[in-house]
């Protein structure tokens, strides 16, 4: 018998700077809606309230957030898809 | 001999075809450029007077005409269905037709709904995303006596963001017309913490539902229908009973566009650069309104500020000149009317870099509105405005 090892899944990236509509939270439902369970989810943001209202979903909806790390002129949220 | 390929007869599809038409009209003229459309039924639909056959008396079959109409006289028409497309070959193959070959190909293909996505939409659920369901829509409209209205989004992208909001703030005013206001809750769904995304519009929205007494719930996403309970589940874990369900479908790209290997399954949207809108880094492939992946409003808009993107960097290449930037970059310019009810709107207009501010509603930006809608077969498709 083999054990397999799986790789960790690529990121999948979601370039939402500048959207005001629909916006970087909506953009990131649809990339939850659309991956399967243990993708993880780079959301960039130029919107500061992503800082805070990306967090509140995540948390309601029951997935996880990795980091919020602030880049140049955007903020890179990192979720993954729990469930 | 340049041949531009353009799928779809929408208001991106058309307005390109037109835009190039105009520019390229010496090249058309003396042979070496062809520019042909493919359109599946050969009628050109404007979609967002759907709403008002549910809200506002409008009628279907004022709200189609036939594309060939609408299109320059130096633009060829092609009915049919696209079947798949051959980057390599730069050939697109049609269901019942000889294949086309392309030098430049245009997807502007659109999005369609998926209602059969969610288990019981189509028995338990009204919508008014075609004409044939905003009908629908008005004859439960017209049939209710009171009870609990739920209204929601059901998946994401949609078309036209604002549209839900609306028909809360329209249905509300006609109930209270109607003398059932009292006899009715109405409950509106927002997919984020707020009602609306856009700050300031939220900040506007919020206390006009408070005033009409629509409750707001928000982080729900509408994930299932209970039909034995007459209950939306959310995507939160949440629940709400109903009598009358309003849902935004879900929406996904083409099919043939996945199957081509173009778009990404499972939601089918072009992976489209923001500012070139190059798909997939190809340089003679564009694509423009819902087709794309790019972080904008799946609206008519964003098709008719697109197309001269496309339009210049599609003649830049025929003339084998640079790209002039001024013309040929998109900035992410959309702009909508945004209906609040009781005969006031709004207007919505932004970028990638300009947030919108939108002025207080009044009379002025719902009569905009009404007249855009009315107009609109002789401004936006031939490039007039």
């Amino acid at each position: 018998m083999t054990d397999t090892i799986t790789a960790p899944a690529q990121p999948r990236t979601v370039d939402a700077r500048g959207s005001y509509c629909p916006g970087p939270l909506m953009e990131l439902i649809r990339a939850i809606r659309e991956s399967a369970p243990g993708q993880v989810i780079a959301v960039y943001s130029s919107d500061s309230g992503s800082r805070t209202d990306i967090p509140k979903w995540v948390e309601k909806a029951g997935h996880r957030l990795i980091e919020v790390t602030p880049r140049d002129g955007y903020d890179e949220i990192v979720v993954e898809k729990t469930h | 001999m340049k041949r531009i390929l353009i799928l779809g007869g929408g208001v991106g599809g058309t307005l390109t075809a037109n835009l190039l038409a105009r520019k390229l009209r010496q090249r058309v003229k003396a042979g070496e450029v062809t520019i042909t459309v493919v359109d599946q039924t050969g009628k050109h639909v404007y979609q967002p007077g759907f709403m008002y056959i549910a809200m506002g008396g409008e009628r279907a079959d004022k709200l189609q005409r036939p594309e060939r109409g609408l299109l320059d006289s130096r633009v060829t028409l092609v009915v049919g269905e696209v079947e798949s497309v051959d980057p390599a070959t730069q050939t697109v193959s049609l269901v019942d037709g000889l294949p086309l070959s392309y030098d430049y190909l245009v997807l502007a293909t659109g999005s369609r709904i998926v209602p059969e996505a969610i288990e019981h939409f189509d028995t338990e659920a009204e919508h008014f995303y075609t004409a044939e369901a905003a009908l629908e829509l008005r004859k439960a409209l017209d049939s209710f006596t009171g009870g609990r209205i739920v209204i929601g989004i059901a998946g994401m992208p949609y078309k036209c963001p604002p549209a839900p909001l609306e028909v809360a703030f329209l249905i509300e005013a006609e109930l209270r017309q109607r003398g059932l206001r009292d006899k009715t809750e109405l409950h509106f769904c927002s997919p984020i913490g707020r009602a609306f995304t856009i700050e300031s519009v939220s900040e506007m929205a919020t206390p006009i539902l408070e005033a009409k007494g629509i409750e707001l719930h928000t982080f729900f996403n509408v994930e299932a229908i209970d039909a034995d309970r007459h209950v939306v589940q959310s995507l939160e874990g949440e629940e709400l009973p109903y009598e009358l369900l309003i849902l935004v479908p879900p929406h996904k790209g083409q099919q043939f566009l996945m199957d081509s290997g173009l778009a990404p399954a499972p939601g089918g949207w072009l992976p489209t650069d923001r500012a070139t809108l190059q798909v997939g880094g190809r340089p003679d492939i564009f694509a423009l309104g819902d087709a794309t992946d790019l972080p904008l409003s799946k609206a008519g808009s964003t098709a008719h500020f697109e197309a001269p993107v496309v339009t210049e960097r599609i003649v830049a290449a025929v003339e084998g000149r640079t790209v002039d930037h001024k013309h040929g970059d998109y900035l992410g310019k959309v702009m909508c009317f945004f209906e609040i009810g009781d005969g006031k709107g709004t207007l919505l207009q932004f970028d990638y870099t300009h947030p919108p501010r939108p002025p207080k509603p009044n009379q002025l930006w719902h009569l905009g509105k009404i007249v855009f809608n009315k107009t609109y077969w002789h401004t936006v498709p031939k490039g007039r405005v």
